[in-house]
C-alpha cells in the first residue's frame, strides 16, 4: 500500500506547483540563476588565472557540473528535510510519527520542490560542456553515469544527518546549513585549494570530496596531487551507502529520542 | 506629537535581539563559508600573485568583511511587505498614522544596528585573530566606512522595498525576491571583488546600485579609491531608490481593492 500513497502524494505536490505556471516559471529561473551565479563566479576567477589549485578552468567545471547536478538531485529528492525544525516547533512531527507509514517519507514528500529542476539543469549543462574532452573508456563512461547518481545518494544522506541536530538543537537549522550548503560549496571546487584542516572536515569527515573531486580525477585520469592511490578515485558508491548507514543512524537515535515540544 | 521613527529603530534591533541563539547557529554558517570562501582567493593570489590592488591580507579582509556585511546590508529574508500585499494587512499598515516607507526603513536601521554587533563584528575578529587582516591605516576610515555601511544598507532597503511592492501587481512577489537573492550577491562583489570582472563588466556595474551594498563599504574600509566619490555614488542611490519606491507604493496601493468593507 505505502508504495501507492507516495506515488499520489508526489503527484499531487507537483501538480498543485504546477497550477500556476508564471510562478513556477519563475521559481525554475530564480533556482536556475542561483545555480549559474557560482559557475559564473569560476568563469570570473578564469579570466584572472589559467589554474585554480592545479586544476584548468576545464576541470575545475566539470567538479562543479558533477556538484551542481549532484545537488540539484539531492535538493529535489531530500530538501524538504529542511523544514524538521518547523515541524518540530509546531508539533506536527507528532502528527507525523502517529500516521502508519514511515516519518521520514512522510517528511520529504510533504512538499517535493519541483523547481529544483532548474538547479539539475545548470548542472548537466556544465558536465556537458565539460565532458566534451574527456577520452572516453567503457570505465569512464560508468564513472559519468554512476558519479552524479552517487554524488545525489551522498549529498542526501549528508542533508539528513545534518538536519537531525533539531532533535537535539532547538535552533539547529543554520548549523546544518553550515554542513549541507558548505559541503555544496566546498565540493564545487577542487578540493586541493582548501588547507589541510578545513580539507579534513569539509570534504572527508563530511565526505563531499566523493561527490565531484575524486569522479572528476577518474574521468580525467590526472594524477591526484594530494598524493590518494588510484581506486579511491572509484570509491564514491561505497562512501555514498556508508553514508546513508550513517544517516540513518542518527535518524534513528534523533526519532528515537524525540520527545515533543510538550505545548 | 513624538516622532514614531526613532521608536522604530529601537522597536527593530530589540525585535532581532530576542534571536540570540539563532544569531549564534548564524555565526557558524558564517564561519565556515567565510573559510571555504577565503580559500578560494587565497588559492587565485597563489597562482597570480597580487593583482587589482588585492593581496592575501586585503582578500581575506574583503572575504570576512562580506561574511559580516551580509546580515547587515540583507540582500534576503525580507518578504514581510509583500507577504501583508497578498494577503491584504497591508491597508492596516498604510491606514496608521506615519509614512510606511520610512517606518519600514527606521525598522530596517535597528535590524542592521542589531546585526553589526552580532553579525559583523564577530567574522571580523574572527578573521582578525587567525588570518592576515587589513586594518584601516586613517583613524577617519572607520568613521567613513559606518557611513558607507548605513548608506549601503538604505540601497538594499530600496531595492528590497521595490521588490516587496511588485507584489501589489504580481500578488507573489517570492519569484522577484528569489531571482534578487540569488543574483544580487554576485552583482554586488559580495562574491568575488568586482576589480576581478572583465573591465566591461566593471563598466556597467559602475552604473548600476550593486556595488553600492557590499564592494563599496568594504572599499572604503580597505581604503581603496576615493571615499567621498563611494559615498555619493551610495547616496544618489538610496535617495534614488526612495523615490522610486515611493511612486510605486503609491501606485500600487492605488490598486488596492478593500472587500467586504
Amino acid at each position: 500500500m505505502g508504495r501507492g500513497v507516495y506515488a499520489r502524494i508526489i503527484a499531487s505536490r507537483v501538480r498543485s506547483q504546477l497550477a500556476y505556471p508564471t510562478s513556477f516559471a519563475l521559481d525554475v529561473l530564480s533556482q536556475l540563476l542561483g545555480q549559474s551565479m557560482e559557475l559564473l563566479a569560476i568563469l570570473v576567477i578564469f579570466t584572472q588565472v589559467t589554474s585554480l589549485g592545479g586544476f584548468t578552468a576545464g576541470e575545475v567545471v566539470l567538479i562543479y557540473g558533477l556538484a551542481a547536478t549532484a545537488f540539484g538531485l539531492a535538493d529535489l529528492a531530500v530538501g524538504q528535510v529542511e523544514a524538521l525544525p518547523d515541524y518540530i516547533r509546531t508539533g506536527e512531527f507528532d502528527v507525523i510519527l502517529l500516521r502508519p507509514l514511515g516519518a521520514l517519507p512522510q517528511l520529504l514528500s510533504a512538499d517535493v520542490q519541483l523547481r529544483r529542476v532548474g538547479r539539475v539543469a545548470v548542472g548537466l549543462a556544465a558536465l556537458a560542456w565539460a565532458l566534451h574532452d574527456v577520452e572516453w573508456t567503457p570505465l569512464r563512461v560508468v564513472v559519468a553515469v554512476v558519479a552524479p547518481l552517487a554524488g545525489a545518494v551522498l549529498l542526501s544522506a549528508i542533508w539528513i544527518a545534518a538536519n537531525c541536530v533539531s532533535f537535539w538543537l532547538v535552533d539547529g537549522r543554520e548549523v546544518a546549513n553550515s554542513v549541507t550548503y558548505g559541503s555544496d560549496f566546498a565540493t564545487s571546487y577542487p578540493i586541493t585549494v582548501y588547507g589541510p584542516w578545513l580539507r579534513r572536515f569539509m570534504c572527508f569527515l563530511v565526505p563531499s570530496a566523493f561527490v565531484a573531486y575524486f569522479p572528476a580525477l577518474a574521468l580525467t585520469g590526472r594524477p591526484d596531487p594530494l598524493g590518494f592511490p588510484d581506486f579511491v578515485r572509484y570509491c564514491s558508491p561505497l562512501v555514498a551507502a556508508a553514508m546513508v548507514g550513517v544517516a540513518a543512524l542518527i535518524w534513528r537515535t534523533g526519532v528515537r529520542r524525540y520527545q515533543g515540544t510538550g505545548s | 506629537m513624538l516622532s514614531p521613527y526613532p521608536q522604530l529603530v529601537r522597536a527593530g534591533f530589540q525585535r532581532y535581539s530576542s534571536y540570540r541563539q539563532a544569531a549564534l547557529a548564524g555565526l557558524a554558517t558564517n564561519t565556515v563559508f567565510g573559510l571555504l570562501r577565503a580559500s578560494v582567493l587565497v588559492a587565485v593570489l597563489a597562482q597570480r600573485g597580487p593583482f587589482a590592488g588585492y593581496d592575501v591580507a586585503t582578500a581575506i579582509t574583503y572575504v570576512w568583511l562580506g561574511q559580516g556585511l551580509l546580515n547587515v546590508v540583507n540582500l534576503w529574508s525580507d518578504r514581510e511587505l509583500a507577504g501583508r500585499v497578498r494577503t491584504g494587512d497591508i491597508v492596516v499598515d498604510l491606514g496608521r498614522p506615519w509614512d510606511l516607507q520610512t517606518a519600514l526603513l527606521a525598522t530596517d536601521f535597528g535590524r542592521a544596528g542589531y546585526a553589526v554587533l552580532m553579525r559583523l563584528l564577530p567574522p571580523m575578529a574572527f578573521g582578525a585573530v587567525f588570518f592576515p587582516f587589513r586594518w584601516p591605516e586613517r583613524p577617519a576610515t572607520w568613521v567613513l566606512f559606518a557611513v558607507a555601511m548605513a548608506l549601503g544598507t538604505a540601497v538594499s532597503f530600496g531595492i528590497r522595498f521595490l521588490l516587496n511592492v511588485s507584489a501589489f501587481w504580481l500578488l507573489d512577489a517570492r519569484g522577484v525576491l528569489a531571482v534578487w537573492g540569488t543574483v544580487g550577491g554576485l552583482l554586488s562583489g559580495l562574491i568575488l571583488p568586482l576589480a576581478w570582472f572583465p573591465a566591461w563588466a566593471q563598466a556597467v556595474l559602475a552604473w548600476t546600485p550593486f556595488p553600492a551594498l557590499f564592494q563599496m563599504p568594504i572599499d572604503v574600509f580597505l581604503e581603496r579609491g576615493d571615499p567621498l566619490a563611494v559615498l555619493a555614488h551610495q547616496l544618489f542611490w538610496a535617495v534614488a531608490l526612495f523615490a522610486l519606491g515611493r511612486v510605486a507604493l503609491a501606485r500600487g496601493s492605488r490598486r488596492l481593492v478593500v472587500q467586504g468593507g
